[in-house]
Protein backbone atom coordinates (compact mmCIF):
# COMPACT_ATOMS: atom_id res chain seq x y z
CA UNK A 1 0.00 0.00 0.00
CA UNK A 2 1.50 3.37 -1.10
CA UNK A 3 0.09 6.25 1.06
CA UNK A 4 1.61 8.67 -0.60
CA UNK A 5 0.15 7.97 -3.92
CA UNK A 6 -3.35 8.25 -2.15
CA UNK A 7 -4.55 11.13 -4.37
CA UNK A 8 -5.32 14.39 -2.50
CA UNK A 9 -8.67 15.81 -3.30
CA UNK A 10 -6.75 19.28 -4.18
CA UNK A 11 -9.80 20.81 -5.91
CA UNK A 12 -11.72 22.04 -2.54
CA UNK A 13 -8.12 22.41 -1.03
CA UNK A 14 -7.87 26.15 -1.88
CA UNK A 15 -7.63 27.28 1.63
CA UNK A 16 -6.22 24.37 3.08
CA UNK A 17 -2.51 24.84 4.97
CA UNK A 18 0.15 24.17 2.82
CA UNK A 19 2.27 21.03 3.72
CA UNK A 20 5.33 22.76 4.51
CA UNK A 21 3.51 25.07 6.44
CA UNK A 22 1.03 22.03 8.64
CA UNK A 23 5.08 20.80 9.14
CA UNK A 24 6.41 23.76 10.60
CA UNK A 25 3.18 24.15 12.75
CA UNK A 26 4.24 20.40 13.78
CA UNK A 27 7.34 21.12 14.90
CA UNK A 28 6.46 24.39 16.77
CA UNK A 29 4.16 22.74 18.61
CA UNK A 30 7.15 20.12 19.24
CA UNK A 31 9.32 22.10 20.60
CA UNK A 32 6.23 24.12 22.79
CA UNK A 33 5.96 21.00 24.23
CA UNK A 34 9.80 19.89 25.32
CA UNK A 35 9.73 23.64 26.75
CA UNK A 36 7.30 23.03 28.53
CA UNK A 37 5.76 25.96 27.13
CA UNK A 38 2.14 24.99 27.93
CA UNK A 39 0.20 28.29 28.21
CA UNK A 40 1.34 29.34 24.30
CA UNK A 41 -0.04 25.60 23.58
CA UNK A 42 -3.50 26.24 24.61
CA UNK A 43 -4.51 28.97 22.25
CA UNK A 44 -2.64 26.71 19.19
CA UNK A 45 -6.20 25.01 19.25
CA UNK A 46 -9.61 25.43 17.88
CA UNK A 47 -12.40 25.61 19.93
CA UNK A 48 -14.10 22.09 19.34
CA UNK A 49 -10.25 20.80 18.80
CA UNK A 50 -9.57 17.10 20.62
CA UNK A 51 -6.57 15.85 21.82
CA UNK A 52 -6.41 12.07 21.86
CA UNK A 53 -4.14 9.24 23.55
CA UNK A 54 -5.89 6.23 22.88
CA UNK A 55 -5.61 3.00 24.41
CA UNK A 56 -5.80 0.46 21.38
CA UNK A 57 -5.05 1.26 17.60
CA UNK A 58 -7.13 1.18 14.95
CA UNK A 59 -9.96 3.03 16.44
CA UNK A 60 -12.69 4.80 14.55
CA UNK A 61 -14.58 6.30 17.97
CA UNK A 62 -12.56 7.40 20.45
CA UNK A 63 -15.33 8.46 22.58
CA UNK A 64 -17.05 4.67 23.28
CA UNK A 65 -14.03 3.65 24.03
CA UNK A 66 -11.23 4.21 26.85
CA UNK A 67 -8.72 6.84 26.06
CA UNK A 68 -5.06 7.55 28.34
CA UNK A 69 -6.56 11.11 27.18
CA UNK A 70 -9.75 12.42 25.29
CA UNK A 71 -9.58 16.22 25.78
CA UNK A 72 -11.74 18.79 24.88
CA UNK A 73 -10.96 22.56 25.10
CA UNK A 74 -12.57 22.48 28.91
CA UNK A 75 -9.86 19.43 30.01
CA UNK A 76 -7.21 20.75 27.95
CA UNK A 77 -7.56 24.02 29.96
CA UNK A 78 -7.67 21.94 33.22
CA UNK A 79 -4.72 19.50 32.28
CA UNK A 80 -2.40 22.56 31.60
CA UNK A 81 -3.66 24.44 34.67
CA UNK A 82 -2.62 21.14 36.52
CA UNK A 83 0.56 20.52 34.71
CA UNK A 84 1.86 24.02 35.70
CA UNK A 85 0.71 24.35 39.38
CA UNK A 86 3.23 23.25 40.77
CA UNK A 87 1.41 20.35 43.19
CA UNK A 88 1.78 17.61 40.69
CA UNK A 89 4.42 15.85 42.10
CA UNK A 90 4.82 13.85 38.85
CA UNK A 91 4.91 17.46 36.90
CA UNK A 92 6.90 19.26 39.54
CA UNK A 93 9.43 19.21 37.76
CA UNK A 94 8.43 16.24 34.76
CA UNK A 95 10.62 14.24 33.16
CA UNK A 96 12.55 16.41 30.82
CA UNK A 97 11.83 15.26 27.05
CA UNK A 98 13.09 15.64 23.76
CA UNK A 99 11.16 14.70 20.66
CA UNK A 100 11.19 14.92 17.07
CA UNK A 101 8.45 14.49 14.72
CA UNK A 102 9.16 13.57 10.64
CA UNK A 103 7.69 10.69 8.16
CA UNK A 104 4.92 13.38 7.35
CA UNK A 105 2.69 11.77 5.22
CA UNK A 106 -0.50 13.85 4.11
CA UNK A 107 -3.47 11.91 4.61
CA UNK A 108 -6.50 14.40 3.41
CA UNK A 109 -6.97 18.29 2.31
CA UNK A 110 -10.27 19.35 3.30
CA UNK A 111 -11.40 23.06 2.43
CA UNK A 112 -9.22 24.81 4.87
CA UNK A 113 -7.76 21.83 6.49
CA UNK A 114 -5.43 19.37 6.17
CA UNK A 115 -4.52 16.34 7.89
CA UNK A 116 -0.97 14.60 8.76
CA UNK A 117 -0.27 11.33 9.51
CA UNK A 118 3.66 11.10 11.49
CA UNK A 119 6.40 9.75 14.07
CA UNK A 120 6.99 11.15 16.80
CA UNK A 121 10.10 9.85 18.98
CA UNK A 122 10.77 10.63 21.86
CA UNK A 123 13.26 10.46 24.53
CA UNK A 124 12.32 11.35 28.54
CA UNK A 125 14.35 11.61 31.73
CA UNK A 126 14.06 11.03 35.18
CA UNK A 127 15.29 10.04 38.51
CA UNK A 128 18.60 8.40 36.46
CA UNK A 129 16.64 6.94 33.89
CA UNK A 130 16.00 6.88 30.19
CA UNK A 131 12.86 6.09 28.51
CA UNK A 132 12.35 5.75 25.12
CA UNK A 133 8.87 6.30 23.65
CA UNK A 134 7.07 6.27 19.84
CA UNK A 135 3.90 7.16 18.26
CA UNK A 136 2.06 7.69 15.52
CA UNK A 137 0.44 10.47 15.38
CA UNK A 138 -2.28 12.01 13.44
CA UNK A 139 -2.75 15.98 13.20
CA UNK A 140 -5.32 18.17 11.63
CA UNK A 141 -4.77 21.64 10.90
CA UNK A 142 -6.41 24.19 10.12
CA UNK A 143 -6.80 27.46 8.75
CA UNK A 144 -7.91 30.46 10.39
CA UNK A 145 -8.16 33.89 10.05
CA UNK A 146 -6.25 33.30 13.25
CA UNK A 147 -3.74 31.57 11.51
CA UNK A 148 -3.35 27.68 11.26
CA UNK A 149 -5.04 25.79 14.49
CA UNK A 150 -4.63 22.31 15.65
CA UNK A 151 -8.06 20.73 15.69
CA UNK A 152 -7.36 16.86 16.04
CA UNK A 153 -4.25 15.77 17.81
CA UNK A 154 -3.97 11.65 17.95
CA UNK A 155 -0.99 10.21 19.58
CA UNK A 156 -0.79 6.62 19.16
CA UNK A 157 1.71 5.18 21.05
CA UNK A 158 3.47 2.26 19.41
CA UNK A 159 2.48 0.38 22.84
CA UNK A 160 -0.55 1.87 23.72
CA UNK A 161 -2.41 -1.20 24.70
CA UNK A 162 0.46 -2.41 26.85
CA UNK A 163 1.59 -0.49 29.65
CA UNK A 164 2.97 2.79 30.05
CA UNK A 165 4.88 4.61 32.80
CA UNK A 166 3.75 7.48 34.60
CA UNK A 167 3.62 10.27 31.91
CA UNK A 168 3.83 13.81 33.55
CA UNK A 169 3.76 15.91 30.64
CA UNK A 170 2.14 16.40 27.24
CA UNK A 171 2.62 14.39 24.03
CA UNK B 1 15.70 -19.06 53.35
CA UNK B 2 16.95 -17.81 56.68
CA UNK B 3 15.02 -14.66 56.96
CA UNK B 4 12.46 -14.94 60.10
CA UNK B 5 9.96 -13.14 58.38
CA UNK B 6 8.04 -12.61 61.59
CA UNK B 7 10.70 -10.31 62.35
CA UNK B 8 9.65 -7.86 59.58
CA UNK B 9 6.06 -6.80 60.60
CA UNK B 10 5.03 -5.70 64.32
CA UNK B 11 1.39 -4.41 65.14
CA UNK B 12 2.20 -0.80 63.97
CA UNK B 13 5.41 -0.70 61.44
CA UNK B 14 7.06 -2.98 59.12
CA UNK B 15 10.92 -2.89 58.05
CA UNK B 16 12.47 -1.47 55.36
CA UNK B 17 13.48 -4.94 53.34
CA UNK B 18 10.36 -5.33 53.27
CA UNK B 19 10.27 -3.18 49.67
CA UNK B 20 13.76 -3.58 49.24
CA UNK B 21 14.87 -7.24 49.16
CA UNK B 22 14.81 -9.78 46.63
CA UNK B 23 15.00 -12.41 48.54
CA UNK B 24 11.71 -11.97 50.59
CA UNK B 25 10.23 -10.77 46.74
CA UNK B 26 11.04 -14.58 45.86
CA UNK B 27 9.43 -16.12 48.97
CA UNK B 28 6.04 -13.68 48.07
CA UNK B 29 5.93 -15.35 45.12
CA UNK B 30 5.80 -18.65 46.31
CA UNK B 31 4.12 -18.33 49.84
CA UNK B 32 1.75 -15.79 49.06
CA UNK B 33 0.84 -15.63 45.26
CA UNK B 34 1.17 -19.21 44.80
CA UNK B 35 -1.28 -20.77 47.71
CA UNK B 36 -3.89 -17.79 48.32
CA UNK B 37 -6.89 -16.92 45.73
CA UNK B 38 -6.06 -14.05 43.33
CA UNK B 39 -8.25 -12.09 40.92
CA UNK B 40 -7.60 -13.11 37.22
CA UNK B 41 -10.95 -11.13 35.72
CA UNK B 42 -14.60 -10.07 36.14
CA UNK B 43 -16.80 -11.95 34.23
CA UNK B 44 -17.75 -9.85 31.74
CA UNK B 45 -14.53 -10.08 29.95
CA UNK B 46 -15.36 -13.80 28.94
CA UNK B 47 -18.72 -13.16 28.56
CA UNK B 48 -20.20 -15.90 26.53
CA UNK B 49 -18.75 -19.48 25.87
CA UNK B 50 -15.55 -19.83 23.84
CA UNK B 51 -14.20 -16.11 24.86
CA UNK B 52 -11.54 -15.70 27.16
CA UNK B 53 -8.88 -13.58 28.43
CA UNK B 54 -5.35 -13.63 29.07
CA UNK B 55 -4.08 -12.97 32.83
CA UNK B 56 -1.54 -13.31 35.65
CA UNK B 57 -1.80 -15.40 39.25
CA UNK B 58 1.41 -13.87 40.39
CA UNK B 59 4.27 -14.13 38.00
CA UNK B 60 2.68 -17.07 35.96
CA UNK B 61 0.32 -16.27 33.23
CA UNK B 62 -2.69 -17.52 32.26
CA UNK B 63 -5.56 -17.77 29.63
CA UNK B 64 -9.35 -17.12 31.82
CA UNK B 65 -11.55 -19.06 29.49
CA UNK B 66 -15.60 -19.49 29.38
CA UNK B 67 -16.28 -22.71 28.17
CA UNK B 68 -19.90 -23.61 26.09
CA UNK B 69 -21.38 -24.57 29.27
CA UNK B 70 -20.19 -21.67 30.94
CA UNK B 71 -17.92 -23.06 33.50
CA UNK B 72 -14.47 -20.48 33.73
CA UNK B 73 -11.20 -22.22 33.30
CA UNK B 74 -8.16 -20.67 34.42
CA UNK B 75 -5.09 -22.45 32.50
CA UNK B 76 -1.66 -21.79 32.90
CA UNK B 77 -0.57 -20.02 29.59
CA UNK B 78 2.59 -22.97 28.68
CA UNK B 79 2.31 -25.78 26.17
CA UNK B 80 2.66 -29.49 28.31
CA UNK B 81 5.03 -29.94 24.91
CA UNK B 82 8.08 -27.83 25.45
CA UNK B 83 6.74 -24.59 27.30
CA UNK B 84 5.59 -22.30 24.36
CA UNK B 85 3.05 -19.97 25.22
CA UNK B 86 -0.32 -21.05 23.70
CA UNK B 87 -1.90 -17.65 23.29
CA UNK B 88 -0.46 -13.97 23.03
CA UNK B 89 -3.83 -12.03 22.77
CA UNK B 90 -5.91 -9.82 25.53
CA UNK B 91 -9.30 -11.46 25.21
CA UNK B 92 -11.08 -12.77 22.26
CA UNK B 93 -13.09 -15.81 20.62
CA UNK B 94 -11.79 -18.98 21.07
CA UNK B 95 -12.69 -22.31 20.62
CA UNK B 96 -9.11 -23.81 20.31
CA UNK B 97 -5.90 -23.40 21.62
CA UNK B 98 -3.33 -24.02 19.15
CA UNK B 99 0.64 -23.66 20.24
CA UNK B 100 2.59 -22.26 17.35
CA UNK B 101 5.52 -24.49 18.03
CA UNK B 102 4.62 -27.98 16.65
CA UNK B 103 0.97 -27.43 16.51
CA UNK B 104 -0.71 -29.03 20.00
CA UNK B 105 -4.14 -27.70 20.20
CA UNK B 106 -6.56 -27.56 23.37
CA UNK B 107 -10.07 -27.37 24.48
CA UNK B 108 -10.71 -24.41 25.99
CA UNK B 109 -10.99 -26.48 28.87
CA UNK B 110 -7.81 -27.16 28.94
CA UNK B 111 -8.39 -30.72 27.42
CA UNK B 112 -5.46 -31.73 25.04
CA UNK B 113 -7.30 -32.22 21.85
CA UNK B 114 -4.79 -33.23 18.87
CA UNK B 115 -1.21 -33.92 18.15
CA UNK B 116 0.37 -33.84 15.35
CA UNK B 117 2.21 -36.69 14.00
CA UNK B 118 1.57 -38.58 16.97
CA UNK B 119 2.63 -41.82 15.94
CA UNK B 120 6.15 -40.41 16.46
CA UNK B 121 6.07 -41.28 20.23
CA UNK B 122 4.53 -45.01 18.82
CA UNK B 123 2.52 -45.80 21.94
CA UNK B 124 3.98 -43.37 24.34
CA UNK B 125 1.98 -40.37 24.93
CA UNK B 126 -1.33 -40.22 26.50
CA UNK B 127 -3.06 -37.09 25.62
CA UNK B 128 -4.96 -36.97 29.14
CA UNK B 129 -1.79 -36.72 30.77
CA UNK B 130 -1.06 -33.14 28.64
CA UNK B 131 -4.17 -31.11 29.21
CA UNK B 132 -3.14 -27.49 29.86
CA UNK B 133 -2.57 -27.45 33.78
CA UNK B 134 -6.44 -26.04 35.47
CA UNK B 135 -6.20 -23.72 38.68
CA UNK B 136 -8.85 -24.01 40.80
CA UNK B 137 -11.29 -21.25 40.01
CA UNK B 138 -13.88 -19.73 41.74
CA UNK B 139 -16.06 -16.74 41.18
CA UNK B 140 -18.26 -14.13 43.29
CA UNK B 141 -20.27 -12.05 41.71
CA UNK B 142 -18.92 -11.58 38.66
CA UNK B 143 -15.18 -11.31 40.68
CA UNK B 144 -12.96 -14.58 39.15
CA UNK B 145 -10.45 -15.67 41.32
CA UNK B 146 -8.15 -18.28 40.74
CA UNK B 147 -5.85 -20.04 43.06
CA UNK B 148 -2.57 -23.53 42.86
CA UNK B 149 -3.94 -24.43 46.43
CA UNK B 150 -6.55 -27.36 45.75
CA UNK B 151 -6.57 -27.05 49.89
CA UNK B 152 -7.27 -23.92 50.93
CA UNK B 153 -11.01 -22.62 51.82
CA UNK B 154 -13.37 -21.69 49.72
CA UNK B 155 -13.60 -18.31 47.83
CA UNK B 156 -16.60 -17.24 49.92
CA UNK B 157 -15.12 -18.35 52.84
CA UNK B 158 -11.74 -16.51 51.91
CA UNK B 159 -13.78 -13.00 51.03
CA UNK B 160 -15.72 -13.11 54.38
CA UNK B 161 -17.49 -10.03 54.83
CA UNK B 162 -15.09 -8.79 52.32
CA UNK B 163 -18.43 -10.02 50.02
CA UNK B 164 -21.25 -7.43 51.47
CA UNK B 165 -18.88 -4.99 50.11
CA UNK B 166 -18.34 -6.34 46.36
CA UNK B 167 -22.40 -6.43 46.50
CA UNK B 168 -22.62 -3.08 47.27
CA UNK B 169 -20.05 -2.01 44.82
CA UNK B 170 -21.60 -3.76 42.05
CA UNK B 171 -24.79 -1.83 42.52
CA UNK B 172 -22.57 0.86 39.94
CA UNK B 173 -24.61 -1.36 37.30
CA UNK B 174 -27.03 0.38 38.07
CA UNK B 175 -29.57 -2.52 37.15
CA UNK B 176 -27.74 -3.48 34.24
CA UNK B 177 -25.20 -5.24 35.69
CA UNK B 178 -21.26 -4.42 35.66
CA UNK B 179 -19.29 -4.74 32.48
CA UNK B 180 -15.38 -3.78 32.16
CA UNK B 181 -15.06 -1.25 29.29
CA UNK B 182 -11.08 -0.84 28.98
CA UNK B 183 -8.15 -0.57 31.19
CA UNK B 184 -5.08 1.56 32.39
CA UNK B 185 -2.22 -0.46 32.53
CA UNK B 186 1.21 0.93 34.16
CA UNK B 187 4.15 0.21 35.76
CA UNK B 188 6.27 2.12 38.46
CA UNK B 189 9.51 1.25 40.04
CA UNK B 190 8.55 -0.12 43.68
CA UNK B 191 6.86 -2.77 45.27
CA UNK B 192 3.95 -3.98 45.00
CA UNK B 193 3.03 -3.61 48.69
CA UNK B 194 3.90 -0.35 48.12
CA UNK B 195 0.30 0.24 46.10
CA UNK B 196 -1.67 -2.57 48.54
CA UNK B 197 -1.13 -0.41 51.43
CA UNK B 198 -1.99 2.75 48.99
CA UNK B 199 -5.49 1.42 48.32
CA UNK B 200 -6.72 1.80 51.66
CA UNK B 201 -4.74 5.57 52.50
CA UNK B 202 -7.05 8.38 52.34
CA UNK B 203 -4.02 10.33 54.44
CA UNK B 204 -2.49 10.80 51.31
CA UNK B 205 -5.44 12.08 49.19
CA UNK B 206 -5.93 15.94 49.72
CA UNK B 207 -2.23 16.06 49.51
CA UNK B 208 -1.19 14.05 46.33
CA UNK B 209 -4.33 14.93 44.73
CA UNK B 210 -4.51 18.49 45.26
CA UNK B 211 -4.65 18.89 41.29
CA UNK B 212 -7.49 16.86 40.74
CA UNK B 213 -9.36 18.27 43.29
CA UNK B 214 -8.78 21.80 41.95
CA UNK B 215 -10.21 20.54 38.71
CA UNK B 216 -13.10 19.78 39.77
CA UNK B 217 -16.32 21.75 40.22
CA UNK B 218 -16.80 22.91 43.59
CA UNK B 219 -19.81 20.55 44.49
CA UNK B 220 -17.64 17.82 43.46
CA UNK B 221 -14.65 18.97 45.17
CA UNK B 222 -16.21 18.60 48.24
CA UNK B 223 -17.46 15.25 47.40
CA UNK B 224 -13.79 14.32 47.51
CA UNK B 225 -12.81 15.94 50.34
CA UNK B 226 -12.87 12.65 51.24
CA UNK B 227 -10.75 12.80 55.16
CA UNK B 228 -14.05 15.33 55.97
CA UNK B 229 -17.05 13.04 55.66
CA UNK B 230 -16.77 11.11 58.94
CA UNK B 231 -15.51 8.37 57.28
CA UNK B 232 -13.69 5.10 58.31
CA UNK B 233 -11.07 1.78 57.68
CA UNK B 234 -12.77 -1.35 58.85
CA UNK B 235 -10.86 -4.96 59.03
CA UNK B 236 -12.30 -7.52 57.38
CA UNK B 237 -10.15 -10.47 57.63
CA UNK B 238 -7.48 -12.37 55.88
CA UNK B 239 -5.99 -9.10 55.11
CA UNK B 240 -9.09 -7.54 53.27
CA UNK B 241 -10.12 -4.06 54.29
CA UNK B 242 -12.31 -1.29 53.71
CA UNK B 243 -12.13 2.43 53.37
CA UNK B 244 -15.26 4.49 53.22
CA UNK B 245 -14.51 8.19 52.45
CA UNK B 246 -18.21 8.81 51.20
CA UNK B 247 -20.33 7.43 53.98
CA UNK B 248 -23.06 8.86 51.72
CA UNK B 249 -22.42 6.93 48.89
CA UNK B 250 -21.65 3.14 50.36
CA UNK B 251 -25.32 2.02 49.07
CA UNK B 252 -26.05 3.40 45.50
CA UNK B 253 -29.86 2.56 45.45
CA UNK B 254 -30.54 4.71 48.72
CA UNK B 255 -31.09 8.40 49.02
CA UNK B 256 -32.54 8.48 45.01
CA UNK B 257 -34.11 11.41 46.24
CA UNK B 258 -31.13 13.84 46.40
CA UNK B 259 -30.65 16.52 44.04
CA UNK B 260 -29.05 15.48 41.02
CA UNK B 261 -25.13 16.82 41.46
CA UNK B 262 -24.25 19.60 38.79
CA UNK B 263 -22.11 17.66 36.86
CA UNK B 264 -24.60 15.05 36.00
CA UNK B 265 -27.21 17.42 35.26
CA UNK B 266 -26.40 17.23 31.19
CA UNK B 267 -26.75 13.47 31.58
CA UNK B 268 -29.65 13.26 33.69
CA UNK B 269 -31.67 15.65 31.46
CA UNK B 270 -30.31 13.27 27.96
CA UNK B 271 -31.36 10.08 29.77
CA UNK B 272 -34.74 11.81 30.84
CA UNK B 273 -34.87 13.38 27.07
CA UNK B 274 -34.48 9.37 25.90
CA UNK B 275 -37.45 8.75 27.98
CA UNK B 276 -36.15 6.92 30.86
CA UNK B 277 -38.32 7.43 33.93
CA UNK B 278 -37.21 9.67 36.53
CA UNK B 279 -36.32 7.06 39.37
CA UNK B 280 -34.40 5.18 36.80
CA UNK B 281 -32.58 8.15 35.78
CA UNK B 282 -31.88 8.81 39.42
CA UNK B 283 -30.33 4.93 39.92
CA UNK B 284 -28.20 5.19 36.98
CA UNK B 285 -26.84 8.91 37.76
CA UNK B 286 -26.07 7.89 41.17
CA UNK B 287 -24.75 4.36 39.55
CA UNK B 288 -22.54 6.46 37.17
CA UNK B 289 -20.62 8.55 39.87
CA UNK B 290 -19.59 5.46 41.62
CA UNK B 291 -19.27 4.26 45.01
CA UNK B 292 -17.98 6.17 48.44
CA UNK B 293 -15.66 3.75 49.40
CA UNK B 294 -12.86 1.43 48.52
CA UNK B 295 -12.45 -2.58 48.86
CA UNK B 296 -9.16 -3.43 49.47
CA UNK B 297 -9.01 -7.47 48.61
CA UNK B 298 -5.01 -9.17 49.77
CA UNK B 299 -3.10 -9.50 48.11
CA UNK B 300 -4.01 -8.58 44.54
CA UNK B 301 -7.59 -6.37 43.85
CA UNK B 302 -9.25 -3.27 44.65
CA UNK B 303 -13.00 -2.45 43.90
CA UNK B 304 -12.07 1.53 43.97
CA UNK B 305 -14.66 3.91 44.36
CA UNK B 306 -15.62 3.31 40.40
CA UNK B 307 -12.98 0.79 38.74
CA UNK B 308 -10.96 -2.52 39.61
CA UNK B 309 -7.55 -1.77 40.48
CA UNK B 310 -5.63 -4.88 40.30
CA UNK B 311 -1.54 -5.26 41.09
CA UNK B 312 0.78 -7.62 39.63
CA UNK B 313 4.28 -8.14 41.26
CA UNK B 314 7.32 -7.77 38.40
CA UNK B 315 9.99 -7.39 40.36
CA UNK B 316 10.79 -6.78 44.13
CA UNK B 317 11.24 -2.90 42.71
CA UNK B 318 8.81 -2.98 40.01
CA UNK B 319 4.66 -3.27 39.86
CA UNK B 320 2.21 -3.67 37.05
CA UNK B 321 -0.82 -1.72 37.94
CA UNK B 322 -4.25 -2.16 36.06
CA UNK B 323 -7.09 0.09 36.49
CA UNK B 324 -10.30 -1.57 34.83
CA UNK B 325 -12.93 1.10 33.77
CA UNK B 326 -16.56 -0.26 34.50
CA UNK B 327 -19.86 0.88 33.43
CA UNK B 328 -23.17 -0.98 33.18
CA UNK B 329 -23.43 -3.66 30.60
CA UNK B 330 -26.38 -2.74 28.08
CA UNK B 331 -27.13 0.89 29.98
CA UNK B 332 -27.17 3.43 28.43
CA UNK B 333 -24.39 4.86 26.27
CA UNK B 334 -24.27 8.16 27.56
CA UNK B 335 -23.84 7.10 30.96
CA UNK B 336 -21.14 4.42 29.91
CA UNK B 337 -19.48 7.10 27.89
CA UNK B 338 -19.54 9.37 31.28
CA UNK B 339 -17.73 6.41 33.06
CA UNK B 340 -15.27 6.59 30.55
CA UNK B 341 -14.75 10.41 30.55
CA UNK B 342 -14.19 10.38 34.24
CA UNK B 343 -12.32 6.97 34.77
CA UNK B 344 -9.67 8.96 31.96
CA UNK B 345 -10.11 11.87 34.49
CA UNK B 346 -8.27 10.41 37.42
CA UNK B 347 -7.07 6.95 36.13
CA UNK B 348 -4.39 5.95 33.62
CA UNK B 349 -0.71 7.10 32.79
CA UNK B 350 -1.93 10.83 32.00
CA UNK B 351 -4.88 11.40 34.47
CA UNK B 352 -4.99 13.74 37.10
CA UNK B 353 -4.41 11.10 39.79
CA UNK B 354 -2.06 8.67 39.18
CA UNK B 355 0.88 9.88 37.70
CA UNK B 356 0.86 11.43 40.83
CA UNK B 357 0.39 8.22 42.94
CA UNK B 358 3.07 6.27 40.88
CA UNK B 359 5.31 9.34 40.99
CA UNK B 360 4.74 9.17 45.13
CA UNK B 361 5.20 5.08 44.88
CA UNK B 362 8.37 5.57 43.08
CA UNK B 363 9.51 8.05 45.87
CA UNK B 364 8.92 5.19 48.33
CA UNK B 365 10.82 2.99 46.71
CA UNK B 366 13.76 5.51 46.05
CA UNK B 367 13.68 6.73 49.60
CA UNK B 368 13.37 2.75 50.81
CA UNK B 369 17.07 2.87 49.72
CA UNK B 370 18.09 4.37 52.90
CA UNK B 371 18.20 2.80 56.26
CA UNK B 372 17.50 -1.24 56.23
CA UNK B 373 17.30 -0.92 59.37
CA UNK B 374 14.50 1.59 59.72
CA UNK B 375 10.68 0.94 60.15
CA UNK B 376 8.02 1.91 57.62
CA UNK B 377 5.26 3.12 59.92
CA UNK B 378 1.67 2.59 59.96
CA UNK B 379 0.60 3.34 63.49
CA UNK B 380 -1.88 6.31 62.17
CA UNK B 381 -5.65 6.19 63.45
CA UNK B 382 -8.05 7.37 65.96
CA UNK B 383 -11.43 5.81 66.92
CA UNK B 384 -13.84 4.90 63.95
CA UNK B 385 -17.27 7.10 64.29
CA UNK B 386 -19.64 4.85 67.07
CA UNK B 387 -21.41 2.37 65.72
CA UNK B 388 -20.31 2.65 61.98
CA UNK B 389 -18.11 -0.41 61.33
CA UNK B 390 -19.57 -3.80 62.12
CA UNK B 391 -19.52 -5.42 65.60
CA UNK B 392 -16.18 -7.24 66.40
CA UNK B 393 -14.41 -5.48 63.63
CA UNK B 394 -11.03 -3.44 64.11
CA UNK B 395 -11.99 0.13 62.45
CA UNK B 396 -10.16 3.44 62.52
CA UNK B 397 -11.07 6.92 61.36
CA UNK B 398 -11.21 7.31 57.78
CA UNK B 399 -7.20 8.51 57.17
CA UNK B 400 -6.52 5.60 59.71
CA UNK B 401 -3.78 2.52 58.49
CA UNK B 402 -6.27 0.19 59.98
CA UNK B 403 -5.98 -1.63 56.16
CA UNK B 404 -2.02 -1.72 55.71
CA UNK B 405 -1.98 -3.44 59.37
CA UNK B 406 -4.53 -6.06 58.30
CA UNK B 407 -2.79 -6.58 55.03
CA UNK B 408 0.67 -6.96 56.68
CA UNK B 409 -0.92 -9.29 59.77
CA UNK B 410 -1.77 -11.77 56.60
CA UNK B 411 1.39 -11.07 54.78
CA UNK B 412 3.23 -12.29 58.32
CA UNK B 413 0.17 -14.82 58.75
CA UNK B 414 0.98 -16.60 55.10
CA UNK B 415 4.78 -16.33 55.27
CA UNK B 416 5.44 -17.89 58.55
CA UNK B 417 2.79 -20.36 58.02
Amino acid sequence: MSTIAEPLNRSEAAAAPSLQDAIQFVWAEADMLDRLDYKAWLPLWTENGRYIVPTERDVSDYDDRLNIVNDDAEMRQARVKRLLSGFSMSSAPPARTVRTVSRFVPVAVEDGAITLRAAMIMVEYKYERMRTMAADVVYRIVSTADGLKLDRKIVTLVNCDDYQHGIGYLL
Amino acid sequence: MSTDFATLVRDDRVLTPMYTDEAIFEEEMDRIFKSTWVWVAHASDVPAGNTFKTSWVGREPVIVTRDKQGKIHTLLNRCRHRAASVCEKRKGKASVFVCPYHGWSYDVDGTLRKVPHINGYGEGLDTADYSLVSLRTEEYNGMIFATFKDDIQPLVDFLGPAKKWIDLFMKQGGGYGVKTLGEHRFRFPGNWKIQLENTTDAYHFPIVHKTFLDSLDPEAENVFQVLAHGGWVEDLGNGHSVMVMIPDLIDLEENLDAPIPQRFEELAKELAAEGMPDEQVRRVVRAVGGSGFNLNLFPNVACSMAFFRVLRPIEVNETEIMHVAIGMDGGPDAANRMRLRLHEHFQGPMGFGTPDDAEGWERVQRGARAGQDLWIMVNRGVDAPEGVAAPGHNAGDVSAETGMRAAYQMWKRMMTA
